[in-house]
């Protein structure tokens, strides 16, 4: 103990900020799950009556639960394989044209929340850049309500989900591909690999393993989280509950309803969707040019 | 890496390209549409059909967004120093406590050691949004609900930060930490004086990382005061104004995106750098 007292000093003021403002609210939204309480009265214990609520009584929920789950199958994997399969081509290029394509393809995720861009393309009146575009070419005659119809919206906030989605992994991809062994290329070669793609499943990816795996946390956990898009988008709430998500759902009987109890039996099921989905691709991953 | 390799053909190379090509075309589109946006007289951003280049430009927009903000009860300039003031802080502080604690994890033996790093590497999973009511309440108990540190704090005690750090920190050859211990430096003497100037490109991508974290949050849900918030928060506002302040929102578009776009295009070579050489290691 004492011959470590050194690395405890320098740890202390992380991990104790650490533990105050991320291990225990997880545990605390844990606890308070099985509760009811609304930050005026004591917390009253009412063991599973938040969870059966969730998914017995509360339609609300399966919409947002269904949602969120199409959210995450939809742009999880597409986003997670484009920012691999972009980052992969990039690198091919001269460094000049690879740092410029780097920025077209990561600015969107960096440029600070500035998604209501799409909210003037997609705007409900005929100055709407999309609407605007049919009606010049004849494809509708009246412009849409593209964010208040109850059909469009989950399409157009997994579209901008999908702008949005190459941030940290794309980077970490790009790093990756170029700590790659050149010589493998070489040796794979001679030992007669044929085309690129085998390269790709044989050389390529086993050599990233740990970046495609940090990836996958980054864009599993984003997937799940959708949230600001579809506040920004589709309002709040959105017009018959088209766009809530667990984590809208969530904000809705946190800071709306004062719901505590309820609003942490949401967090802690979406905490453990979460980590259950990234130990199953974790899994996925290590087979992975096998 | 070697500039001509083996195993191309032609007409893979020609599709690649042409992925790349559409793709980045939807990636960068909105962006363009939304700097030309900037530059449109009100009129021009109102045509039909509505066009992606100005043909007018103007610098209206950023004039009348001046004067809008200028008459607000909380002037801009307010917002600007919330905003940077809340970055700053955040990055400096954020960086300093990672790195101290990534330090001991990457190149200390210590019981314990496995687990914590385990920890911080869970939480990676989490979103803001699982820990945000009992964060109000830990707030609340501290006292810190309506004041900068509501924002601040917890962003020292990221994880991004640590897990970057300390896989950094694992590339420091171990006879350099040595041989500074041989000649009578202490830890806390290493650690700054060897260990982060050895890892300063990994500082540039945590600033990087956390400037965009930081520049876009808005503080929503702990401060209150209208004096104390964010620019990205007076941003939201102009630009629920509706249609009369479309030019204006516009602006505030260009201005918002303006800043962290610059700063990864001028250290763009040193994080990939970085990036690639943590290692990743699990």
């Amino acid at each position: 103990m004492r011959a470590n007292k050194h690395s405890y000093i320098l740890m202390a003021p992380y991990m104790i900020l650490f533990a105050v403002f991320t291990v225990l609210p997880v545990l605390v939204s844990i606890v308070l799950s099985f509760t009811y309480f609304n930050m005026l009265e004591f917390p009253k214990f009412i063991g599973w009556q938040n969870y059966t609520r969730l998914f017995l009584e509360d339609d609300v929920f399966l919409i947002a639960l269904k949602n969120t789950l199409l959210f995450a199958v939809i742009t999880g994997p597409i986003s997670y394989i484009a920012c691999f399969v972009f980052a992969w081509i990039i690198n091919e290029l001269s460094p000049k044209l690879r740092a410029v394509m780097t920025l077209v393809f990561y600015a969107p995720s960096i440029s600070g929340n500035v998604y209501f861009i799409w909210l003037m393309i997609f705007s409900g009146d005929r100055y709407g850049i999309m609407n605007g575009l049919l009606l010049k070419f004849g494809f509708i005659l009246e412009p849409i309500q593209w964010l208040k119809t109850e059909g469009y919206i989950m399409p157009i906030i997994i579209l901008v989900q999908l702008w949005l989605s190459l941030g940290t992994g794309f980077l970490t991809f790009i790093a990756g591909l170029q700590t790659v062994d050149g010589t493998l290329y070489e040796a794979g070669a001679v030992d007669g690999i044929k085309n690129r793609w085998q390269e790709l499943w044989y050389i390529t990816l086993p050599s990233m393993r740990p970046q495609l795996m940090f990836g996958a946390v980054i864009q599993i956990t984003t997937a799940f989280a959708v949230a600001d898009v579809s506040i920004a988008l589709a309002g709040f709430p959105s017009v018959n509950y088209a766009a809530e998500t667990i984590v809208t759902h969530l904000i809705d009987f946190g800071t709306t309803r004062f719901e505590m109890g309820y609003a942490s039996a949401i967090a802690t099921v979406l905490f453990l969707i979460m980590v259950g989905s990234n130990l199953i691709v974790q899994k996925l991953l290590r087979k992975v040019g096998e | 890496m070697p500039k001509k390799r083996v195993n191309r053909s032609a007409w893979g190379t020609l599709s690649l390209f042409a992925l790349l090509t559409v793709f980045g075309a939807f990636m960068i589109l909105p962006l363009v549409y939304a700097i030309n946006n900037a530059f449109k007289p009100l009129d021009e951003i109102f045509i039909f059909p509505p066009t992606l280049f100005v043909r007018h430009p103007t610098m209206n927009n950023f004039i009348d967004l001046f004067n809008l903000l200028g008459n607000s009860w909380v002037p801009f300039s307010r917002y600007i120093f919330n905003t940077v003031f809340i970055t700053g802080t955040g990055i400096v502080g954020h960086v300093l406590l990672a790195s101290a604690a990534a330090y001991p994890l990457a190149k200390h033996h210590f019981p314990g050691k496995k687990i914590l790093f385990s920890i911080v590497v869970l939480s990676l999973m989490f979103t803001p949004a699982v820990t945000a009511m009992p964060n109000y309440m830990i707030m609340s108990w501290l006292g810190l609900i309506d004041t900068y540190w509501a924002v601040i704090i917890p962003a020292f005690a990221y994880s991004l930060g640590l897990y970057l750090m300390k896989q950094f920190m694992e590339q420091i050859p171990d006879v350099l930490l040595e041989a500074a211990k041989i000649d009578g430096a202490s830890e806390y003497r290493i650690f700054w004086s060897i260990v982060m100037p050895n890892v300063k490109p990994a500082w540039l991508t945590l600033i990087i990382l956390l400037f965009q974290i930081l520049w876009g949050s808005d503080g929503n849900g702990f401060i209150y005061s209208e004096q104390l918030k964010s620019l990205h928060f007076a941003a939201g506002q102009v630009v629920a104004g509706g249609i009369a302040r479309s030019g204006a929102a516009a602006a505030v578009a260009l201005i918002l995106m303006s800043v962290p776009i610059t700063l990864f295009v001028f250290s763009q070579s040193r994080i990939i750098e970085t990036m690639a050489t943590s290692g990743m290691k699990d």
